[in-house]
């Protein structure tokens, strides 16, 4: 026992020493810390080449990359999360554009970015949907570095010559085309559903589609009711759309599912443009893409980097910053993540021939944001959506679903 | 007490730092995460707002979400299976090592390994075991296994399945249950979910060999006189076991329950590395929940909700444990 209390009292000495050690640390130095998410692949080869931009602007600056893998951020958000409550926040973080910014309670602790965006001029080279979702409380927290699309409907080129049909463009057109698919008993539509969010994924590009923009908009923001008919007819459209799908959906993730699509026994297939990726890296080329059916809309996800208040070497991040924006920084990192800039003069011929169309949709379609990736709602709004849509995807009620969601978003401050 | 010795203030003074640790760190943080769980905290700044039992309610309702009741069957449906699979299989380990058979040491050792074991690893084994596979890519594992056997009408989609057992309350049983008054019971969150199975299979895997270890140990305990006597007096085998060494190792037996029991009520990693929260939740489990809503949804209160209410349910069945051994310590 006098052992085991020595042993405590050697760990606490030991503790509070290290304690001291750190907070003698600081002192002036040249350095900028960025943190992220991006710990491999694309998206962390995107990453390094901006630090590389960097670094030839400002060679003497030393960059930290901090990251913390995992979970679609949700490990670094955790982490973040006490070291801007801590007082000890890095210099620039990642962050989902959008009401995710909302979490971070931003008037505490972080600096608003209205200045950067007048002195880079941004208004002009972002579109207006764009900036109108990029401002919580009448400011700017992030400058979007890429943008991601959630609302493509992929689908197999193949199947669709073969048996002499088109893409589906509305709804009924869907269904005439899964009739044809089912009787030569070739799956429909795809989905998997084993990670819990993809069923919310599929829900919110149908909601977009049935509510059209402004209709969806409203839904997060409190202008549309969740007890709306459309919202029902939405759910009725996708209760329909499962009834076909693949039986093993629970079983599978969105990957594992998609190869139904490969092996020519799926035809379509509603994800996200890192989909794109995936068909790269199996080297299948037979897919073709467009818009879920429905209105033409640009369901869209951003990546950004928000300036904390307090981050130690301010000068330093607000240069990132402007790298981050700049032309030359985001035709560097786009190409290697596999997004499309969120400025809309890039020079396209240095994207493949995906990124090629969404960059020209971007342009031209009506923006709304995703909820399921964070930038439609507040992140404790987004796990409850996600938890109602996994439940419906394999219980099919409709109506204790939509009840479900009205009660989400009363919880959440939406109407 | 006339003042305190010189002893009695070191060993005070030794024992302090230990107390004030524990006092700040364990039960300081278990008061504050009893406070948080009343209060709105549901971002990431802390809002203490007094809101009663608004965040308890939510948790036991069906609106938005029946995730925690979904919880708290598959943790019934779990500890249930668990505690009665590991005892089971480890007594019946136990009975057949007492035999003195050759090698004794090397099964020992065999049984027990998969407790050195991180859940982490165990559930990643059995995931890529009991994975159903699908029409794509043919089945998988062990039900690949059962087809090569020629067994294949006993696939099934393991820890994929969403099918409840309960007693639906259209059913003639639970009209019947209804009209008695016992209508509650016929609910979906009355029942088991067969996706838990595959889970209770990993983890009796993993923790049966312990509890072998814990009834091999007792059965040496049981001096051979005993068993002698018993034979003379004309007992069977079977009746050996049922009259004289059953009751013997019972507070063995408690001591499992109370071990495995906690284990199987926390259960978190095994969850995570090999199934997830299931379709419609039906492989999730309450500290899952708990880390979903605390740490991806940033909503504190509730995730304190559901840890107190954790904790509750583990005091149930480990203090009255504590108080009977205290109480047994002081009498001996």
């Amino acid at each position: 026992m006098t052992r085991r209390i020595i042993s405590i009292f050697s760990i606490v000495v030991v503790l509070g020493f290290s304690l001291a050690l750190v907070a003698c640390g600081g002192g002036k130095s040249n350095k900028l810390e960025i943190y992220s998410w991006w710990t491999a692949g694309g998206e962390a080869e995107g990453l390094n080449a901006l630090f590389k931009i960097y670094n030839k602007q400002y060679p003497n600056v030393q960059i930290i990359n901090a990251t913390v893998a995992g979970g679609a951020g949700t490990n670094a958000m955790a982490v973040l999360a006490t070291r801007l409550t801590g007082g000890d926040p890095p210099d620039a973080f990642q962050l989902h554009a959008g009401l995710e910014v909302q979490k971070y309670n931003p008037e505490k602790y972080l600096q608003p970015l209205d200045d950067l965006y007048k002195s880079e001029g941004l208004d002009k080279v972002f579109p207006a949907d764009l900036m109108s979702l990029l401002q919580y409380k009448g400011h700017y927290w992030g400058i979007p570095v890429n943008i991601h699309r959630a609302n493509v409907l992929w689908y197999n080129k193949k199947l669709f010559e073969d048996n002499h049909l088109q893409p589906p463009a509305t709804w009924d057109d869907y269904f005439k085309v899964a009739k044809v698919f089912k009787a030569k008993k070739i799956i429909p539509m795809t989905i998997g559903t084993k990670e819990g969010w993809e069923a919310g994924h599929v829900f919110e590009t149908i909601l977009a589609s049935v509510l059209g923009p402004d209709g969806y908009r409203g839904l997060w923001t409190g202008a549309t009711k969740w007890t709306d008919p459309k919202v029902t007819d939405a759910l009725n459209l996708y209760k329909k759309i499962l009834a076909d799908v693949n039986t093993d959906h629970s079983a599978l993730s969105w990957d594992q599912a998609l190869q139904y699509l490969v092996d020519n026994k799926a035809a379509m297939f509603i994800m996200g443009d890192w989909t794109n990726g995936w068909f790269t890296a199996k080297n299948y080329t037979g897919y073709g893409w467009q818009c879920v059916p429905g209105p033409k809309i640009y369901d869209g996800l951003s990546d950004s980097f928000a300036l904390p208040k307090g981050a130690k070497d301010k000068e330093n991040a607000m240069n990132w910053l402007k790298v981050c924006d700049s032309k030359a920084g985001q035709e560097a990192f786009n190409p290697l993540k596999g997004s499309i800039p969120a400025r809309t003069d890039a020079d396209p011929s240095l994207f493949n021939p995906y990124l090629q169309s969404a960059m020209k949709d971007w342009t031209s379609e009506p923006i709304v944001p995703s909820c399921i990736h964070g930038a439609a709602a507040v992140e404790k709004w987004v796990t409850v959506y996600k938890d109602i849509m996994n439940t419906f995807a394999t219980k099919l009620d409709v109506f204790a679903t939509q009840q479900a969601l009205d009660q989400a978003a009363k919880d959440n401050g939406g109407a | 007490m006339k003042g305190v010795t010189r002893d009695r203030a070191i060993s005070l003074g030794l024992v302090a730092p230990s107390i004030i640790l524990i006092a700040v760190f364990i039960y300081g943080f278990i008061g504050f995460t009893g406070f948080a769980s009343f209060t709105k905290w549901d971002s990431l700044e802390p809002d203490f707002t007094f809101v009663a039992f608004h965040n308890y309610q939510r948790l036991f309702s069906t609106v938005p979400t029946d995730r925690f009741l979904c919880d708290l069957r598959n943790t019934v449906t779990f500890t249930v299976l668990f505690l009665i699979g590991c005892i089971v299989l480890g007594f019946a380990l136990a009975v057949l090592l007492d035999r003195h058979v050759k090698g004794e040491g090397i099964f020992r050792n065999i049984f027990l390994f998969p407790m050195a074991i991180s859940y982490i690893v165990t559930g990643v084994v059995w995931r890529w075991m009991l994975s159903p596979g699908n029409s794509t890519v043919g089945a998988t594992g062990i039900n690949l296994l059962f087809d090569k056997l020629g067994l294949g009408f006993l696939k099934w989609g393991w820890f994929t399945d969403p099918t409840m057992l309960y007693i639906h309350p259209d059913s003639g049983f639970g009209h019947f249950l209804g009209n008695i008054g016992l209508g509650g019971l016929a609910s979906p969150y009355i029942g088991i979910s067969l996706a838990m199975i595959s889970v209770v299979l990993a983890a009796t895997w993993q923790m049966s060999g312990y509890t072998m270890a814990m009834y091999l140990a007792a059965l040496r305990g049981i001096p051979t006189e005993m068993r002698e006597a018993a034979h003379v007096d004309g007992a069977t085998e079977w009746q050996v076991y049922m009259r004289v060494i059953l009751p013997m190792i019972r507070p063995v037996t408690l001591s499992a329950i109370i071990v495995l029991g906690h284990i199987s009520l926390k259960i978190f990693d095994l969850v995570v590395s090999m199934t997830g929260p299931g379709p419609a939740f039906a492989t999730d489990v309450p500290a899952y929940y708990m880390w979903d809503t605390t740490f991806r949804g940033n909503n504190f209160a509730s995730g304190a909700a559901i840890a107190t209410l954790l904790l509750l349910v583990v005091a149930l069945l480990i203090v009255p444990y504590l108080v009977s051994t205290t109480r047994s310590e002081v009498r001996t």
